[in-house]
């Protein structure tokens, strides 16, 4: 069984001009969404107090706004939370109730009529906390992306280097995109995703480079878009194959893992996409636009390097 | 690049050494071994601890076990650890609940002596030769069990207050002992101090005095502000490292004696970047109980030994008024009730060596009013032992149908050491005993410490998750694994047939590998864990992927079926190598900055990209070498 023709020989190239538009286009809405419009930041970025209640029966949100209302909570956001029995809770910081006490207020007002409320879960996150957060998250971004930078740049040549980093950037900004313009909560789990999208994209990129280097010493006659382009379809199968089963994976997490990772899914599910994407019609084509040759890989091969693979 | 050992080339290929098969299976059966603990899962148990000085007799064991017989309720076992621990295992969570009320009745009958703490566990049920090769299940995080979860913040500025007040008076000590004793204004400013002086040459020799003095702890520049000469006195890094530390350090045994009262299994209380402290509390519920507790105090004071009661009289009961009794490791010792000097006057205590005899000692600050005092009190009492007690206050619990709720708080008092007073002293003194080593001087430092609080702390972050939600977690993300397990197996088999199979197989063993791994290294599985574990298993079959293709690549070039095995693994492996070694890099960089959910993904998933590196690429050839290598001329490959 098998998905493509044996031998494919489409021309990736030919289109790269149309990939990056296509891809600029996205990027860029993704930078003036996120501007413009921003993150619909999770509790964990934000601060504030989290309470997620379960009733025996149906919730009946208004009334409990209402009741929240009655205790003077503003900006509350009451929604129902995987199934209609689960109500979730989020408040941003209270000027007038002491942030520790407010999930304990929050329950005595929803048990004051006697319904029957279990607490789930409640978490309240310090401003600071979250504030450092954001930070630390773009840090462990741009330190991921240095490093990756830096071991690419050793294995293979710069350029490639600079192709791969550019395609992880492109898949970076435009899943925060993504989620800038669904205003899909953007919380811990979502950052986690993210990073993984970082290393999933990567390693496609790589087995497509890993191609063209190989290619480059195989192919003395042709020209680097003709490497290039062999490169991508000689690893194409794979790239769709290694993309489905990852796919399938997500999939069963989306569907069946259950509330609490739903965005990390998604955040997943979108990340694989755009990552596959990248790694055939941005990562190469930039190493091409950057003017790669056969010359740049020939000098002085790095004689043993990973010896220590040698034994497997 | 990667290629295959030149001795290997003399074997006929898709050989593997012997060594490789061993090594292959050794290693799966380790794995096999140390993941099979999580099969067995957990049991509910109630587990009795003794605080303190108390100790659980035999007697009391049985007292409990028979009343527990009483009521129908039969531990499936009874684990004695020491005097100190017994854990008892039961059937269902119900009859947890009810065999902790009865054993608290029995253990604490009163509410003034809460000398046990019973509290709910889960305790490992690994069979016996499995948990003595060290064997045992994944730990589960809060969101997987329920608990909760706090972030404490410490006080930095006030400990550095402290200490800047502390060398403030050492400023002063230093340049009044000058002759002619020098004076000057001292200020406060970032992280030290600043000292202005009328004459530059004041300034000068105050700053060879000071120099020599303090230049372990401060830096130190002479300067003019303001027309003025001045001294500029910044704490040097190792110190404010130190203030910092001393600061977690000592709020850290605070928080782990308070845990301790609430009688929590697997409590963890860790230090967490420059100022903070993560405490969580599995299984536990009431956030605001919790709360109450951490925020409870303890305080030191000093107290004069009274010598002239009958400590035999007192160990009958007849303790003198105005005295008590305290146990010590050297007999009884009748202390008063006054208090010389409290814990709040108590700058600094640390461990360190007497000057002359080498000998450990504690190293005590006070602040100015504490040392007037002290120093009253040691000249008046020479000859005379000086008590250092400890008050804690810890709260009593009942168990009312399996709920705790808070009674009420005993104060409870500990002699911490009682030396003798053998000249004046104030501000500055050492504490020396005859059993003083390194450890216990350090120990007891920390113990001074924590009685005066340097550094308050205050909850910048809390979490509850409910037990029901922990099990909800669970459930799904076992549930989601599995189908998602299922899906890339069966697609797998479809799309590359036998090859397929073995890829399946490598999978299986990397998913065990993986809880192995987690078992042995102690790691906790969280909610995002479970994520990572999910993505390496769709990343782990890109490895077998790039090999297979390769493999029918070279078939359609024409070579035959031992070759195209042979190149497609050989020529695979720099990709395979390259493209793991990334992402490994992306996960050391989660691990490093990222917390909690971030760093329970982190760990998965580089577990994950090891494990599958071995099962991927050694165990999936292994299989193939065995079965159409090592000789053998397949004619055909299903793939």
């Amino acid at each position: 069984m098998s998905f493509l023709n044996e031998d494919t020989n489409y021309d990736f190239l030919k289109v790269r001009k149309f990939a990056f538009a296509l891809s600029a286009i996205l990027i860029i809405a993704s930078i003036v969404s996120f501007f413009t419009k921003g993150l619909n930041y999770g509790l964990d970025f934000t601060g504030g107090t989290l309470v997620e209640v379960g009733y025996e029966q149906d919730a009946d949100l208004p009334k409990i706004r209402q009741q929240l209302d009655d205790i003077n909570i503003n900006g509350a956001v009451v929604q129902n939370f995987g199934s209609a029995k689960v109500v979730q809770i989020r408040m941003p910081q209270q000027d007038h109730i002491e942030n520790a006490k407010v999930s304990d207020a929050v329950l005595a007002a929803l048990a004051s009529d006697g319904s029957k409320v279990i607490k789930r879960d409640q978490s309240f996150v310090g401003p600071v906390v979250g504030e450092e957060l954001k930070e630390q998250g773009g840090l462990a971004m741009i330190v991921a992306l240095i490093c990756i930078m830096i071991y690419v740049a050793l294995r293979f040549e710069w350029k490639f280097s600079v192709g791969s980093v550019a395609a992880l950037a492109h898949d970076v900004i435009i899943v925060v995109g993504f989620f800038s313009i669904t205003s899909v909560e953007f919380d811990l789990t979502v950052l986690a995703a993210l990073l993984a999208v970082i290393g999933y994209s990567l390693n496609d990129t790589i087995v497509v480079f890993d191609r063209i280097r190989e290619n480059f010493l195989l192919m003395r006659k042709a020209t680097p878009e003709e490497v290039i382009n062999n490169s991508i379809n000689l690893t194409l199968s794979r790239t769709v194959m290694t993309s489905l089963t990852t796919m399938l994976v997500l999939l069963a997490l989306f569907f069946f893992g259950g509330q609490t990772i739903h965005s990390f899914a998604e955040a997943l599910i979108v990340g694989v996409l755009i990552g596959t994407y990248s790694s055939v019609f941005i990562a190469s084509p930039t190493t091409l636009a950057l003017g790669v040759s056969k010359e740049d890989l020939m000098p002085p091969e790095v004689e043993k390097e990973g010896e220590e693979f040698d034994a497997l | 690049m990667f290629t295959d050992q030149p001795n290997q080339r003399l074997l006929p290929i898709n050989t593997y050494p012997k060594w490789k098969y061993v090594l292959i299976v050794f290693v799966i059966a380790i794995s096999l071994l140390y993941a099979a603990p999580n099969i067995y899962g957990e049991d509910p148990a109630v587990q009795l601890s003794a605080l303190r000085d108390a100790t659980i007799s035999e007697q009391q064991i049985e007292q409990i076990e028979s009343a527990w017989q009483e009521e129908g309720l039969t531990p499936k076992s009874i684990e004695s650890e020491g005097d100190k621990l017994v854990i008892a295992r039961f059937q269902s969570n119900e009859t947890q609940l009810q065999a902790q009320e009865i054993a608290n009745k029995i253990l604490n009958p009163t509410l003034d002596e809460q000398d046990y703490v019973v509290a709910l566990n889960l305790a490992p049920a690994t069979p016996d030769w499995l948990a003595s090769l060290g064997g045992k299940p994944m730990k589960l995080g809060l969101d997987l069990r329920g608990g909760i979860h706090f972030l404490m913040q410490v006080d930095m500025e006030q400990a550095m207050a402290r200490q800047q007040e502390q060398l403030r008076r050492d400023f002063i000590e230093t340049l009044t002992a000058e002759k002619p004793s020098i004076r000057g204004r001292v200020e406060t400013i970032d992280n030290g101090l600043l000292v202005s002086f009328r004459s530059d040459e004041d300034a000068e020799r105050a700053y060879s005095a000071l120099y020599k003095s303090f230049i372990d702890r401060i830096d130190i520049n002479l300067a003019t502000q303001g027309g003025r000469p001045v001294i500029r006195a910044i704490f040097n890094q190792t110190k404010l490292q130190e203030i910092q530390d001393n600061a977690i350090d000592q709020n850290r045994l605070i928080l782990s004696t308070r845990v301790n009262s609430l009688g929590v299994a697997e409590p963890l209380i860790q230090r967490q970047g420059s100022d903070r402290i993560v405490v969580q509390l599995p299984g536990v519920q009431d956030s605001a109980l919790a709360k109450r507790i951490l925020g409870a105090t303890a305080t030191l004071e000093f107290r004069l030994v009274n010598h002239e009661a009958d400590v035999v009289a007192a160990q009958q009961g007849r303790v003198p008024a105005g005295s008590k009794l305290f146990e010590s490791d050297r007999g009884p010792i009748v202390v008063y009730d006054e208090v010389q000097v409290s814990g709040d006057h108590l700058t600094d205590a640390f461990a360190s060596f007497h000057p002359q005899n080498n000998q450990p000692i504690v190293s005590v600050r006070l602040d100015g009013e504490g040392g007037a005092r002290m120093l009253r009190t040691t000249t008046a009492n020479r000859g005379n032992s000086l008590a250092m007690i400890l008050k804690e206050s810890v709260p009593v619990f009942e168990i009312k149908d399996g709920k705790r709720e808070l009674v009420k708080s005993n104060v409870v008092e500990t002699l911490v050491s009682a030396p003798r007073i053998n000249g004046a002293f104030s501000t500055d003194f050492f504490i020396e005993g005859p059993d003083f080593t390194p450890a216990n001087t350090k120990d007891l430092a920390t113990q001074l410490r924590s009685g005066a609080l340097i550094a308050p702390t205050f909850i910048v972050e809390e979490r509850t998750i409910g037990a029901s939600l922990g099990a909800e977690n669970i459930e799904k993300g076992i549930m989601s694994v599995i189908i998602g397990f299922s899906a890339v197996v069966l697609f797998m088999l479809l799309y590359y047939k036998a090859f397929g199979l073995v890829a399946n197989i490598a999978l299986l063993l990397n998913v065990v590998t993986i809880v192995a791994v987690m078992s042995i290294l102690g790691a906790t599985l969280t909610l995002p864990g479970i994520a990572g574990i999910v993505l390496t298993v769709g990343m782990a079959v890109d490895a077998n992927v790039i090999i297979f293709e390769r493999i029918r690549e070279e078939l359609r070039h024409g070579s035959i079926p031992a070759q195209a095995i042979d190149k497609g693994y050989s020529q695979a492996l720099s990709t395979i190598a390259d493209a793991n070694i990334t992402t490994a890099i992306a996960a050391i960089i989660l691990y490093a900055v990222g917390t909690g959910a971030v760093k329970g993904f982190a760990i998965t998933l580089f577990i994950g990209i090891l494990t599958s590196m071995f099962t991927a690429i050694l165990v999936s050839r292994g299989i193939v070498n065995l079965t159409c290598g090592h000789g053998k001329k397949p004619s055909k490959v299903w793939i």
